[in-house]
């Protein structure tokens, strides 16, 4: 067969360049910066908590940045799962508060747990009443999408403030995530290193599922080119739904994180952070998980490095991080191929 | 026609304000290659489609294998066994070989002869298993788009350009593949704008001119006569070989 002649003598491809640069961006931040600070625990503490702030913002952006390149949707009414997340743990702050002053590792753990659970549970289903609502009806008009988004945020906060008040509600840490490690003059709060464990683990598990599974699979493909995906034969909308509201209980799973790390709740408080959220999805690449994680890191570790060294740069940080990041990478730092 | 998988009946179709298919009629016979000819924007890769559900037909019917199919969903249209190459390919470039093909095989499991018989009409394919897509030249893309096609048995495929772009010699073979496939018994409908890959695959053809179609017929039937190949096409065979 020709086709066997023709091939046979096409030398074989080199193997797929790996985009370390990137990778290295976060690795070389925290060791190049090491020399600006005058002391190591200085060094040591802000980084640390540098990766548990870089991590909850991952937790936070991640759901949207799927949601953003499966079907070009932009939401800004995600930052309300991170509000409802986070106030879904009253609904078991209440009745299991003595769990948080236990003397128990266990009881703890156990009650941060059901928090989460709670949590991701509650904003899965209003995600997926939202989706149903208040996105399905403006699919493939970004104007619409952003004017009724906004819409349904400023409706969820009122019903936080109908439901649980408009003053600020205060939370307690449990009693095992307070306090700090100590080495040597460096505190590392321990509340900081168990937001790093879970951000780890989160993007462990997304990283299996998106690159081991079918669903994953799916989610892959359908980032790039959905109507591909559906001239395969594959439902598209549902393959959406379930991603919208995964990415809301993943917001709802970064909200109580957040709430424990501010350890005051306002209904405002998951829009508050939209702008860094935002500016993480532009820096990792609209639609790459990769991207949003090593795009939280890099933000977070840039807000606390400078906020420490240059106080008065401190509010521009991040926006300077995206717009160098935009100068050499003007899809991001991992660009998803969309077609 | 009783023994026809496709038939098209009258179809309309408009995009936004424009009416681009203005009662379309053909038939794809059973285990037929038929082309689909026309100059550029005469309304060939719409057709395509059209059948596919990718853009709904505004009147006008759509019948595969004697079942309606005008208003139902791209999915259901795919897994009702009509297989679609887009004239862009659709290959998911950040996914490898091995992932797009698995994806397209929606059973789950890739049927290893299958395979084997795929992996023997584009060796290429088999040397790049693990590699990313995206890397594939435009002549091995193509042939991963129509591996994928056919990764599991379908009951039509429709292929929109496949040589588009293509050095010569990648067109030998692609023409070398659809032979093959015609000997396998598959029925295709084929988008196809090189009148001599045209002309040596095709059993039958229909042209499209402003999206009506002004020719059907038996492929030999065009290919010897120049006038007609001038009249509804603008070429001659000569010039294209």
């Amino acid at each position: 067969m020709t086709s066997q002649t023709t091939d046979n003598a096409l030398p074989d491809l080199p193997r797929t360049p790996r985009d370390l640069v990137p990778l290295l961006l976060v690795p070389a931040l925290i060791v190049l910066s090491a020399p600006l600070f005058g002391n190591l625990s200085s060094w040591v503490t802000l980084t640390v908590a540098g990766l548990a702030m870089g991590m909850m913002i991952f937790l936070m952006a991640s759901g949207m940045t799927l949601v953003f390149g499966l079907m070009d949707v932009i939401n800004f009414g995600h930052g309300v799962f991170i509000s409802l997340g986070a106030y879904a743990t009253l609904i078991v702050l209440g009745p299991l508060a003595g769990w948080a002053k236990a003397d128990s590792v266990w009881l703890n753990l156990g009650l941060l747990g059901l928090c989460i659970l709670v949590a991701m549970l509650t904003t899965g289903v209003i995600g997926a009443l939202f989706e149903r609502i208040i996105v399905r009806p403006v699919y493939g008009s970004h104007l619409k999408q952003i004017l009724v988004t906004v819409g349904g945020l400023i409706v969820a906060e009122q019903m936080i403030h109908a439901i649980w008040g408009a003053s600020p509600i205060t939370i307690a840490l449990p009693e095992t995530l307070r306090g700090a490690f100590v080495f040597g003059d460096a505190a590392i709060e321990r509340y900081r290193v168990f937001a790093i464990g879970v951000g780890l683990s989160v993007f462990a598990v997304m990283y299996l599922v998106l690159n081991r599974t079918r669903i994953g699979l799916l989610i892959r493909a359908g980032v790039e080119n959905p109507e591909m995906v559906e001239s395969l034969g594959y439902r598209i909308r549902r393959l959406f739904v379930g991603v919208f509201v995964a990415g809301s209980a993943l917001a709802g799973l970064g909200g109580v994180m957040w709430a424990f790390y501010r350890q005051t709740l306002t209904a405002g408080m998951g829009m508050e952070v939209m702008v860094l959220v935002f500016i993480v999805i532009i820096v990792g690449g609209l639609g790459s998980i990769g991207g949003c994680f090593v795009g939280s890191l890099l933000v977070a570790l840039v807000a606390n490095y400078v906020g420490f060294l240059a106080p008065k740069l401190a509010l521009v940080s991040n926006i300077l991080v995206m717009a160098l990041v935009l100068v050499w990478r003007p899809q991001g730092l991992f660009p998803v191929t969309r077609q | 026609m009783t023994d026809a998988t496709l038939v098209l009946d009258g179809v309309h179709t408009h995009i936004g304000p424009y009416h681009i298919l203005h009662g379309v009629s053909f038939a794809v016979p059973k285990g037929e290659l038929t082309m689909l000819l026309g100059r550029n924007g005469a309304g060939k890769s719409t057709t395509l489609r059209t059948i596919m559900g990718l853009w709904q037909a505004s009147a006008g019917k759509i019948l595969f294998e004697g079942r309606e199919i005008t208003r139902q969903e791209t999915p259901d249209i795919s897994r009702s066994g009509i297989a679609y190459v887009p004239e862009s390919m659709g290959i998911f470039a950040g996914l490898t070989v091995q992932e797009n093909l698995v994806l397209a095989a929606r059973s789950g499991a890739i049927d290893k002869n299958r395979l084997d018989w795929i992996l023997s009409l584009f060796p290429a394919l088999k040397r790049f298993w693990s590699l990313p897509a995206g890397n594939l030249s435009g002549g091995q893309k193509q042939m991963l788009a129509i591996s994928r096609a056919i990764i599991e048995p379908r009951s039509l495929l429709l292929i929109d350009e496949p040589t588009k772009g293509l050095a010569p010699v990648m067109i030998r073979s692609m023409i070398e593949a659809f032979k093959a496939l015609k000997e396998a018994g598959e029925t295709i409908l084929l988008v196809e704008q090189n009148f001599h890959a045209a002309s040596v695959l095709g059993d039958s053809v229909v042209v499209i001119d402003d999206g009506k179609v002004v020719h059907r017929g038996a492929m030999a039937e065009l290919v010897t006569d120049r006038t007609l190949q001038q009249n509804l096409l603008g070429l001659s065979l000569d010039a294209h070989q």
